[in-house]
């Protein structure tokens, strides 16, 4: 392992360690961010793990770029991946419904599977967290097996409902917040994905893995879902 | 001490340092995006620099000052009035009870920055109160949401001497700008002509811009290296999609993306971004780690400094 360091601003460095996305990377991204806290302590400000990279914000009133950069290269000398990943499993009941999933029934016909072979595929593995990004607690998840792959929508929707599970690529994932977006969505999960008053804030960590389980309607407004159909506003 | 919003547009929010820490969760940063000056705005007052204040953008804001007090007014020229009278840019002024602050439309500049003593009181959510509506954080009610009519925003009862920034220590928002960009490691992999481009010729500033970014107009650059894998992005990233027009990510920026970047512009140049119109034209310059970091130290500690020798300031 010999992580490249790139300038990405005046106060943040990019630690390369990986070209492709794989799920192997993840025990390797997360001793990297392990040992990276641990060396800079106070002095960092925000470190952002995605699919093959660490994104390291300094405190640049304290360190200069080659300093920083030398505290990298001792932090990460002899770096070993985790052998037990620190992250939780998760198991995410999902309601799978055209009315709240209004790319079920063309996403199966595209992978041609009937929409129930299509939740049980998407419910057959466990997912890593890859990264956190879009909005507060936005998990991309992977991977998907390579027959549910599916572009994202040509024209993304205005508004889609908190809670929505989509696909997009060989990526899956759930929207935190009501919020525009372009995923091809199954169906829609009644567990809050971000809440500041959180231990951590976000239920999903980089790391984490996730497992959906494919719940009945009454199950879904039992746990507190809210049933109310996607409206496509024009 | 308490103010009264009477009338605003709903772009005015409150703003301090912004968030960190939670940057690994999808939480983007915040913050005035002008912070050279919010911090001048607190400084005048003998805040702490991270103290809530208002950021203003293009006026249409009314106030009622509900107890009299000192507050402070930087950044871009709004007009603003204290009961029909002009106010200038980086002072503090003492306020009466009843009186009335208009923003109008910006002389120069888009956003204008008012502190009061010891901050404006809101809630910290995760670390910080800065308004960010998209992700429904910080603000008065911790929610996300900008500045509404009926608001009351609060601070400490302390009334600071009135006092005026000397003038060579006030950023010029009206010289021609020139963006101090951090080469990245992705700038050897645009083409020699478009890097002669973006460095030799005038950028125009887009109408698409907003709190996540600027976009500009100009010459058409080209990548030419292969597709990335999404990564963090940092403050001020100019970040190139397939059209060719970068787009300057500013504190609302998503916290990870995937376009090929020129580099990122240092936080002062960010700052002065931020108070640049639609059309304004702007040039980009290539700037050693060396050369920004010192001039973003040297803001910093003017901000953090005393302001006790300053001018009082003079009412006619």
């Amino acid at each position: 392992m010999n992580p490249q360091v790139e300038t990405a601003s005046l106060d943040s460095l990019i630690i390369r360690l990986f070209e492709r996305i794989d799920e192997h990377n993840m025990p390797w991204l997360l001793a990297a961010a392990q040992r990276l806290r641990d060396s800079f302590g106070a002095l960092l400000v925000d470190l952002v793990p995605s699919y093959t990279t660490l994104l390291l914000h300094y405190d640049v009133r304290a360190l200069d770029e080659w300093q920083a950069r030398e505290l990298i290269e001792q932090a990460l000398t002899d770096l070993q991946p985790l052998e037990h990943l620190s992250g939780q499993r998760h198991e995410l009941p999902v309601w799978y419904h055209p009315s709240v999933g209004p790319d079920l029934e063309p996403l199966a016909r595209h992978s041609g599977l009937n929409p129930n072979e299509l939740i049980q595929r998407h419910c057959s593995r466990d997912y890593s967290v890859f990264a956190l990004g879009f909005a507060p607690g936005f998990a991309y998840l992977g991977l998907v097996e390579p027959q549910l792959m599916a572009p994202r929508l040509a024209t993304p929707r205005r508004r889609v409902a908190a809670g929505s599970v989509g696909i997009a690529e060989r990526q899956t994932a759930i929207y935190p917040l009501e919020s525009p977006g372009g995923w091809n969505l199954l169906g829609r999960t009644p567990v809050a994905l971000f809440d500041p008053k959180y231990q951590g804030y976000s239920l999903l960590q980089p790391g984490d893995r996730v497992r959906f389980v494919a719940i009945s309607h009454g199950e879904f407004l039992r746990l507190g879902g809210d049933d109310s159909p996607l409206e496509e506003r024009p | 001490m308490s103010l009264r919003v009477e009338q605003t547009l709903g772009l005015a929010q409150l703003q301090d340092h912004g968030r960190f820490g939670v940057r690994h969760l999808g939480v983007t940063q915040g913050g005035a995006l002008d912070w050279i000056s919010a911090g001048l705005a607190n400084h005048l007052l003998g805040n702490s620099a991270d103290c809530p204040v208002l950021e203003i953008p293009l006026g249409g804001l009314t106030l009622r000052c509900e107890q009299d007090t000192t507050l402070a007014l930087t950044g871009a020229d709004l007009q603003a009035t204290l009961d029909d009278q002009l106010l200038a840019p980086w002072c503090s002024f003492a306020v009466k009870a009843g009186q009335r602050l208009v923003f109008n439309t910006p002389l120069y500049g888009v956003r204008a920055y008012l502190a009061a003593p010891d901050g404006f009181r809101a809630p910290q959510v995760l670390g910080s109160c800065a308004t960010v509506v998209r992700d429904r954080l910080g603000g008065l009610q911790g929610n996300g949401a900008a500045l509404q009519a009926g608001d009351q925003l609060d601070a400490a009862a302390r009334r600071p001497k009135p006092v005026s920034l000397p003038e060579p220590l006030r950023p010029d928002l009206r010289r021609p700008v020139q963006l101090e960009l951090v080469p990245g490691a992705q700038i050897a992999r645009f083409s020699g002509v478009s890097l002669f481009q973006a460095f030799n010729q005038v950028w125009r500033v887009d109408a698409r811009a907003d709190r996540m970014g600027v976009r500009l107009q100009g010459p058409v650059l080209h990548y030419q290296g292969e597709a990335l894998v999404s990564e963090g992005i940092a403050l001020g990233a100019v970040q190139v999609p397939p059209d060719g027009q970068p787009i300057i990510l500013l504190n609302d920026r998503q916290t990870i993306g995937g376009y090929p970047r020129l580099g990122a512009l240092s936080p002062v140049a960010v700052a002065r971004l931020a108070q640049c119109g639609v059309g304004e034209p702007v040039r980009l310059r290539i700037s050693s780690h060396s050369q920004a970091r010192e001039r973003y130290l040297h803001w910093l500690e003017l901000i953090d400094g005393r302001n006790d020798h300053y001018p009082p300031v003079h009412r006619g």
